[in-house]
């Protein structure tokens, strides 16, 4: 299985599914990661986390640990 | 008639600008009710029959944040006659998504799309005439910036629009859907909507959970190999590009924006820190260290210490008031109007670069780059700005902490930036310091790191408490595309900041600051009269009767209560209470004159002990005056002075009979005390959280993993 934390800088992958659920879930899809979107992880913070994506033409700020629950297909 | 439209939108939408001009300064602030969030309403400039209320930012009404529960109860419940959705021309897609949700609650709705100077000049094009075909409802073209499209927007607000028809799903998403509503009875399709979405918020709308709702939902579930929130937001989004094919030329919209090229520089792994670095120096630097001291210590000094009382003083004698209402006068409501205005020029100064920051979109970043240093003792990374400002002055860091949009770390943020030592506290450091450690290098690099380990101490304790558990907060921001921040913009927010920390922190400074002026210059033998001599006065009284308190602590004399007590004022005051009680008329600011009589009355334990409880313990009122302002009411601020205070006392304490143990070799039962408390400490630290959300979240994560 392979999650948006694995995906490396630069590379464009497509949504799977979002687990788990609660406030993080819904506010992951309401921000447009549903399935079949792709997704460019563009930047990486400078301590190492979170990273920037790039989805549906703007940018969006995901800790790693949450993308962890963002499966992907490259 | 009156009538009531509401402002709807994301987040960084442009929603407060186009507020602002639809309706000038003629605007109410308020809270929302039961919550500490801003509640802004005003009435149209042309038309004052219309009144506006302008919603939290929100990105959708699934009501999971404070944000949405408000939005969301307001337009169930109140039913506005139209709502305005303004929604960003550079982000519409992702904007679109709030629309689709809007358009499905029975009122009507117009469609602001704003930024479209913006959208112009990336040589995009959104066809409005038909974007309004495909959603079903009026849309407008506007840039609340420039106010090109206000007129007409007001105009197309002011006719008479139908309920607008919702937008299509799926044809199996209408079957569940038509199927929900038979089943419980549900008119309303947004309300099918959550329903499906098992929207637990929805039961206190009187509609359970059933078990032929949950067969219905399990069986679209398996269907699909999808659960039921990601099944109706991939619904939606596919609405959404239904909605806009034909309307928007794409051609354009991959090529890399200005902004795009600004962020590649400003959060490049190497390049970020250091810029970061260099934009918190220029903002410390003009807001603390230059221009903000200089113009407080003026408006404190010159002012409001020398040229306002002094006139003041001269012109009661004139007119023949007598002694002790001149110094009521004079030295209490003046000092007291003073301690207020006095933070006033610095706070604007501050606020300016804040609203700068936030404009341009730089803060956001900053969020970005600190996330990881704070997140782990549950502050935000927008902490960093209210902890660094706060080391030289905690009025205006606790009021940097307005830029925090997440109530839970807003507040925790207020709570605990009074513990990094301000400038203030350098006076008290430096005459403990000097008097009792001769001056050792290590005193004051060891309160900063005392002030450190208290937020975090405090970040973790209290994330885990009942008080602010529940939910973590995601951390899943959008990073808005820079411009150049707006003169009139930042200056409207400098001013709405400064004037709400006069109106809400002002009352209470003034009140308390003349309290203890009372306390201090008046004394209760023989009938209440001014006394000259501090030891005569009912502060000494009151200081005598609280001293079995800190004698814990090490330090249980009423003169050591009495300079703790004044340090409510100004922290610097402890050390001038000081050199009042030793009978040293002057003393410097660090107390040079008294060090000898302080050494001699205190141990070296006590004397740090002393030091540590008036670094943690209550802030002054000023300060006091600002957390009211962020907690919004007065009985967080209660909680927060006595956590704060309650807190010092602890740490003073365990150090100290810890130390006077190992001093001694000897324990006693203080010591087996100080232990124990220092063992709940440590016990609240490893503790897992009351009732974790996230621990709920690890467990199905898991068991879908296993399944």
């Amino acid at each position: 299985m392979t999650t948006l934390r694995d995906v490396p800088m630069g590379e464009v992958c497509q949504v799977l599914r979002v687990m788990g659920d609660g406030e993080l879930k819904r506010r992951i899809v309401a921000m447009g990661l549903t399935r079949g979107t792709s997704v460019r992880v563009t930047n990486v913070a400078p301590l190492g986390d979170p990273l920037e994506l790039q989805v549906r033409g703007y940018q969006l700020s995901v800790r790693k640990d949450d993308a962890a629950r963002i499966e992907v297909t490259r | 008639m009156t009538r009531t439209i509401a402002l709807a939108g994301n987040p960084n939408s442009g929603k407060s600008t186009l507020f602002n001009r639809l309706t000038g300064s003629r605007q109410s602030v308020g809270n929302w009710p039961g919550v500490t969030l801003e509640r802004k309403t005003g009435h149209l400039r042309s038309n004052s029959d219309v009144e506006i209320v302008d919603l939290p930012g929100v990105y959708s009404l699934s009501a999971y944040t404070l944000e949405e529960r408000v939005a969301r109860d307001y337009l169930l419940d109140s039913a506005p006659d139209c709502i305005i959705n303004i929604v960003d021309g550079t982000n519409l897609e992702r904007n679109l998504f709030l629309t689709t949700q809007l358009l499905e609650l029975g009122i009507p709705v117009v469609v602001a799309i704003n930024m479209i100077d913006l959208v112009r000049n990336q040589g995009a094009m959104i066809d409005a005439v038909h974007l309004a075909r495909n959603l079903g409802v009026p849309v407008v073209e506007i840039s609340a910036t420039h106010g090109t499209g206000i007129e007409e927007l007001t105009k197309v607000v002011l006719a008479d629009h139908a309920i607008p028809k919702p937008l299509p799903y799926s044809f199996g998403q209408e079957v569940v859907l038509g199927e929900i509503m038979r089943v419980t009875g549900v008119s309303n399709r947004w309300i099918a909507t959550q329903l499906f979405e098992r929207d637990e918020f929805i039961a206190t709308r009187g509609l359970q959970p059933d078990a032929a709702l949950e067969g219905i939902i399990a069986t679209c579930e398996d269907a699909l190999d999808d659960d039921a929130i990601s099944i109706m937001a991939g619904e939606r989004y596919a609405q959404v590009s239904q909605a806009m094919v034909g309307c928007v030329d794409t051609r354009t919209t991959r090529a890399l924006t200005p902004s795009d090229r600004v962020d590649q520089i400003i959060t490049n792994r190497w390049l970020a820190l250091p810029i970061f670095a260099a934009v918190m120096f220029v903002v410390y630097y003009i807001s603390v260290t230059t221009v903000g001291t200089l113009v407080t210590d003026y408006t404190n000094d010159v002012i409001f210490g020398d040229i306002v009382p002094n006139h003041v003083a001269v012109w009661l004698s004139d007119i023949g008031t007598a002694d002790w209402l001149s110094r009521l006068v004079v030295e209490g409501i003046i000092g007291g109007v003073g301690a207020v205005l006095g933070f006033v020029p610095q706070l604007m100064l501050l606020f300016i670069f804040l609203a700068i920051l936030e404009d341009s979109g730089y803060m956001a970043r900053v969020a970005f780059i600190m996330d990881r240093a704070f997140r782990h003792f549950g502050l935000s990374g927008k902490s960093f700005i209210p902890m660094l400002i706060g080391t030289g002055c905690s009025v205006p860091g606790i009021m940097a902490s307005r830029t925090i949009e997440n109530e839970r770390d807003h507040k925790l943020t207020a709570m605990t930036t009074s513990f990094i030592p301000c400038g203030a506290k350098l006076a008290v450091i430096a005459l403990i310091s000097g008097a009792v450690f001769q001056g050792a290098w290590w005193v004051a690099p060891s309160a900063y790191f005392v002030g450190m380990g208290a937020v975090v101490l405090s970040g973790i304790i209290l994330k885990k408490s009942a008080l602010f558990s529940g939910d973590p907060a995601p951390f899943v921001m959008e990073l808005p595309p820079y411009h150049l921040p707006r003169a009139g913009a930042v200056l409207r927010s400098m001013w709405e900041r400064s004037w709400a920390f006069i109106r809400r922190a002002g009352t209470i400074i003034l009140l308390a600051t003349m309290t203890i002026w009372f306390l201090a210059n008046v004394g209760w033998q023989s009938g209440l009269h001014f006394v000259d001599d501090l030891d005569n006065s009912m502060l000494a009284a009151v200081s005598g009767s609280l001293a079995w308190i800190f004698a814990p602590l090490g330090w249980g004399t009423w003169q050591s209560t009495a300079a703790t007590l004044s340090g409510l004022i100004a922290k610097e005051s402890v050390v001038g209470t000081f050199g009042v009680l030793y009978g040293v008329a002057e003393v410097s600011e660090d107390g040079v004159e008294i060090w000898g009589q302080l050494a001699a009355s205190f141990t070296v334990l006590a004397a740090y002990s002393f030091l540590l409880f008036n670094l943690l313990c209550a802030p002054c009122f000023a300060a006091i005056g600002a957390i009211r302002r962020e907690m919004g009411n007065a009985r967080w601020t209660a909680f927060a002075v006595a956590y704060q205070t309650v807190f010092a006392w602890t740490i003073a304490f365990i150090f100290y009979q810890i130390g006077v143990a190992i001093r001694d070799r000897v324990a006693d039962g203080w010591t087996v005390l100080a232990v124990a408390t220092l063992v709940g400490i440590v016990w609240l630290l490893m503790k897992k959280p009351s009732r974790s959300r996230r621990a709920t979240i690890a467990s199905r994560i898991g068991s879908e993993a296993a399944a």
